[in-house]
């Protein structure tokens, strides 16, 4: 069937710089995001590679030690802020939700390019503290270190921080409440696809973790103007209470980091098994749990720091409960694939490397809830390989799954399969290379945020090291390719995957208004056809 | 191979061997998974590859007995795990009485040591074999942590307060000791080594130190220097609250409050005595923040605790 | 197409879809505004039940006529924006700047209470940092209390001057006749927010104010 385009792609309607910073189209915010974490996460991964480079030697003298604890500091911030939280809600979201639920745009689309240009000057403070000196507090701003004797640009970045929060709060207002009102006629929240329910969880996340965020990060930015003495030991304050008020946002903040892939997930792996995913429900409301039971275990990166024994033991059994959403989620993708058809196409590569490394990531979660053992290697490596192993194997992967996935669309382009599927599995292999080791090391006992180690632990930072050159490799191939693709990649119909959604039912690359008329939705979603002998 | 590539730390205390067996129990765990899983996408993958442009999925049935076997199951083996992890915390938190206190300051960037017979040392701590030291750990500066890998004992020391570990060492060698809470430009060189000797050995070591001055000696020094003995006197006065017996003993606060004089309490009086001010006294008494140390710190409490002592002996025996 | 509805935003299909989202938007957006001030209330709570005496101390210090007339100034203030929102959504184009007006006049006499109170502080040393004394037993705690009060009021001032802003952009709005009785979204909302800022403050007068004060 061909669609008779009578409006312009939302890419040709309207020309010049203009047009574009100015836009109301949630594909034209989604691209101008696109190219933002694209510069944030190179950044980041820059300041990866020195660090990666100092620790090739025991003496760790790349630079002065001072430096390099500016580096690890910024390399978290950005990564973090500026990358992994925006990533998929706000360039895959931005793009696909309003496509996949049926309306024309986002309830508040003024709102949306406003918290485009709130995450840029958030951006640009913090990239300032770096160009004055950068901070050196690590990520995690703890006090009194922070407040009262870091020598470094604390101020300027808190401010940073504090700024692009509010462009993650108005991202998840939009998804609520466009997700409550704005869904076409049919579209029942059962007949949602799950990346919506896994948009809708994150922006649960978003909306009341990131407040906290900045409530504790302007008591911070006082105390160090001020000298208030709220965190000050000598003045009656407890540093602790930093630790609370940091990790209730910050432990929330990770699910709004991996909850969104794991939506992507449901996508590619229904999409490339041509398969109707098993258990929806379990999926969707594994979702929601994961959002309210993350709000309830930030104690569990506190279990040394002189908590209440009986306090921690609570954080320690909520953390395992909030592991088994997740582990229900592999179980049912894996159910998924049984018995479906299965294509071997870049967006499924990436999502079974995904489920590999995410079960890793998940796993080695275990280990630290378990409060026994964390005591031995809580801020070590082997706390660094969890998370890189989730965010970096589970989050980047997902990123990477869904942009391949819906390249075609935001794009109208096919990108060179072959390449892609080469990038995937360099990848893989590089990001094992970089962080299996980082196991052994932190259970070995090499502390985190070490410039300097003891002799013996050299020979596994530098396989590490080596994996760091083979993932960047497997980073740097996207961005050729897929610049490629936009002149010379094959052109893309409307649905190059015969996938099923919405979003498939719209040229590739769709008009601005999205949909020539508002949908209306009568079947189930990822209604694949089976070998069955049945109306379909 | 241990020296060019390690895989494991050694195993030197109790903990260590206990800790060590859970970690091995969610290794299991960990491999069985994995091994499930990625056999499985390999298997899948293998035998359910696309093998014609139309081909079409088996339908997606619901299975409710083996959703919920893959709920329960991994609930229960995360239930176990939880239920050995604090247990084995619990080992943790709790020294035996009969354990050997070992008082340490920490500080951008060093360690300050101190043995219950008075002996310092920096950045090193000599212990004996089976001996169980408990370890009262205070910060002067920022967050730092105490972490003895091989003993798997790990423990945040903070500053205006005392936190305590304990491990029992089993094994003679000489052990990493490294600074875990990033504290600042030098954190990577605040290291030290725990020395664990044959009590044979130790002793030597001991002996051949020069004479140490007690702890509560010197603390019976300061408090005198320091002009606390004009209000403290061996009664209650008006002024000020008798410190014989006092260690370890329920105190009420001018809001009813009613709390320990532990360790912190005192530290709290000695720097900032109006910040939980005690029934029954007139607030007069002097802050002596900026004027001691941490270390004079220990030494004032270590001489109120030996007041304890001496009463209790006095009457007792 | 759906133009030609005044005021009907292109995204939406109805203004009745319009308005819903608007409301669930300002309630969504008020969580948020919940879990900022419950970050600091929580700690304000957990200090004051460690250092009571220095709290009552310090509460006993500030100036209660100065908190109550503040209180009844927002509660009083809260009432003219109720009655704005009622001449809007009657069409009362008088009604609804003089009451517009009436609700700026209020938050602004409270700012400039607010501000006499800084002052005073200021005055007498109890602001927090450098060079805060505090006579009595509780000088070194008493910081605390101050440091809390600042900022739990001036993060509260803030959300004042931003509501006194919203109610410029809906005087000029007014001003210029553009509420009717169907399509006046905007002065509901924006009174809802004005509501939530005033109920902030009714949780903060107890909570900094009146400590012990029934001694």
């Amino acid at each position: 069937m061909s669609m008779v385009q009578t409006a312009p792609s939302y890419l040709e309607d309207g020309h010049g710089l203009a047009s574009w910073l100015l836009t109301r189209d949630h594909k034209r915010i989604a691209l101008l995001y696109l190219v933002s974490i694209i510069g944030f996460f190179f950044l980041g991964a820059i300041f990866a590679g020195l660090i990666r480079v100092n620790l090739l030697s025991p003496q760790g003298d790349l630079v002065r030690p001072q430096t390099y604890n500016t580096f690890f500091t910024m390399h978290g911030l950005i990564m973090i802020f500026f990358f992994l939280i925006p990533s998929i809600p706000a360039v895959l979201g931005n793009f696909v939700l309003p496509l996949m639920i049926g309306a024309r745009d986002l309830a508040f689309p003024k709102i949306n390019l406003l918290s485009w240009y709130i995450f840029i000057v958030g951006g640009l403070f913090t990239i300032s503290a770096g160009l004055f000196g950068g901070v050196d507090t690590g990520w995690t701003f703890y006090t009194p270190f922070s407040s009262i004797y870091s020598n470094s640009n604390v101020v300027l970045t808190v401010i940073g921080i504090f700024i692009v929060g509010f462009s993650s709060i108005l991202t998840g207002l939009n998804f609520i409440i466009t997700t409550h009102t704005m869904r076409a006629s049919g579209m029942t929240w059962f007949r949602l696809p799950l990346f919506i329910w896994a948009l809708y969880a994150t922006s649960l996340i978003m909306v009341l973790g990131t407040p906290v965020l900045a409530t504790t990060l302007v008591l911070v930015a006082l105390e160090r103007v001020f000298h208030l003495g709220i965190f000050d030991p000598s003045r009656g304050g407890d540093p602790i209470y930093f630790q609370h008020l940091f990790w209730f946002y910050s432990h929330p903040a990770v699910y709004i980091m991996i909850l969104p892939s794991l939506g992507v997930m449901s996508e590619t792996i229904t999409c490339f098994a041509r398969r109707r995913i098993f258990g929806y429900n379990a999926i969707a409301f594994s979702s929601l749990g994961i959002a309210v039971i993350g709000f309830l275990v930030w104690g569990h990166h506190m279990f040394v720091s002189g908590q209440s024994v009986y306090v921690g033991m609570m954080f320690s059994l909520l953390s395992f409960l909030v592991a088994i959403p997740s582990a229900i989620k592999v179980f049912n993708w894996m159910a998924t694939l049984y018995g479906g058809t299965i294509a071997f196409d870049t967006p499924m590569l990436y999502s079974l490397g995904f489920i590999g490394l995410f079960t890793v990531g998940g796993l080695t979660g275990l280990y630290l809830a378990a409060m026994g053992v964390d005591i031995h290697v809580h801020d070590t490596y082997f706390v660094v390989a969890h998370f890189h192993y989730i965010m970096v194997g589970g989050a980047v992967m997902g990123f990477m799954a869904g942009l391949h996935y819906w390249w075609p669309k935001i794009t109208g382009r096919l990108y060179p399969e072959v390449w892609g599927r080469l990038a995937a599995i360099i990848t893989f292999l590089g990001f094992n290379l970089t962080f299996f080791p980082q196991f052994i090391l932190g259970y070995l006992g090499m502390p985190r945020r070490y410039h300097m180690y003891p002799p013996e632990f050299q020979a596994l930072n530098v396989l590490s090291s080596a994996g760091a050159s083979i993932l960047g490799i497997g980073y740097l191939l996207p961005v050729i390719y897929l610049l490629w693709s936009l002149r010379r990649g094959q052109v893309a119909g409307p649905n190059p995957w015969r996938a099923t959604g919405l979003e498939w039912q719209t040229p590739s690359p769709p008009p601005t208004a999205n949909f020539e008329a508002p949908p209306v939705v009568r079947e189930e979603p990822y209604s694949y056809p089976t070998w069955e002998a049945q109306i379909d | 191979m241990g020296a060019v590539l390690p895989l494991f730390p050694p195993v030197a205390s109790t903990y260590a061997r206990q800790e060590d067996l859970l970690f091995y129990f969610l290794v299991a765990v960990t491999l069985f998974f994995v091994l499930l899983i990625f056999g499985s996408i390999f298997f899948f993958a293998v035998r359910y590859r696309r093998r014609t442009p139309d081909e079409r999925a088996q339908p997606t049935r619901p299975n409710l007995p083996l959703e919920v076997a893959w709920t329960v199951i991994p609930l229960v083996i995360a239930l176990v795990i939880f239920v050995w992890g604090a247990k084995l915390f619990f080992v943790a938190m709790r020294p035996p009485a009969q354990a050997v206190e070992v008082t340490v300051v920490g500080k951008q960037w060093m360690w300050k040591i101190q043995h219950a017979d008075g002996t310092r040392e920096i950045n090193a701590l000599h212990i004996p074999v089976g001996t169980p030291i408990k370890l009262i750990l205070t910060s002067e500066d920022v967050i730092h942590d105490f972490f003895v890998p091989a003993f798997r004992i790990k423990r945040d020391v903070v500053p205006g307060r005392y936190t305590t570990a304990w491990f029992e060492a089993t094994t003679p060698g000489t052990y990493h000791l490294f600074c875990a809470q990033y504290c600042g430009t030098n954190h990577a060189a605040m290291i030290g080594s725990v020395v664990v000797m044959e009590p044979a050995d130790y002793e030597r070591w001991v002996r051949a130190r020069t004479s140490p001055v007690l702890p509560a000696s010197a603390g019976a020094v300061l408090f005198q220097r320091l002009g606390c003995s004009s209000c403290h006197q061996t009664n209650t006065n008006a002024k000020a609250p008798a410190l014989a017996g006092l260690f370890g003993q329920q105190v009420t606060l001018a809001d009813s409050r009613q709390v320990t004089a532990d360790m912190d309490f005192l530290r709290d009086h000695i720097l900032t005595p109006g910040k939980t001010p005690v029934a029954g006294y007139p607030q007069i008494m002097p802050t002596y923040q900026g004027q001691v140390s941490e270390e004079q710190i220990l030494e004032l409490i270590a001489y109120v605790r030996s007041l304890a002592r001496a009463e209790r002996s006095q009457g007792g025996s | 197409m759906t133009e030609s509805i005044a005021g009907l935003e292109h995204q939406f299909e109805t203004l009745e879809q319009q308005h819903e989202a608007g409301w669930l938007g300002m309630w969504a957006f008020l969580a948020t505004e919940i879990m900022f001030f419950g970050g600091m209330f929580t700690g304000y709570v957990i200090y004051r039940w460690a250092y009571f005496g220095a709290f009552a101390a310090g509460s006993k210090d500030l100036e209660i006529w100065a908190g109550t007339l503040n209180t009844l100034v927002l509660i009083c203030s809260s009432f003219t924006m109720v009655l704005a929102v009622h001449a809007a959504e009657t069409g009362e184009r008088r009604g609804q700047i003089g009451f517009l007006l009436a609700t700026m006049f209020l938050g602004t006499v409270f700012l400039g209470v607010k501000g006499y109170e800084w002052t005073t502080l200021f005055r007498d040393h109890h602001v927090p940092g450098i060079g805060f004394h505090f006579s009595g037993p509780y000088q070194n705690t008493a910081q605390i209390f101050f440091s809390f009060y600042f900022a739990l009021t001036g993060m509260h001032a803030l959300h004042m001057v931003v509501g006194v802003g919203l109610l410029t952009f809906l005087l000029v709005k007014a001003w210029r006749a553009e509420f009717t009785p169907a399509h006046h979204a905007a002065v509901d909302i924006i009174g809802l927010y004005w509501h939530f800022v005033d109920i902030v403050w009714i949780f903060l007068f107890p909570l900094l104010y009146l400590v012990d004060r029934h001694r």
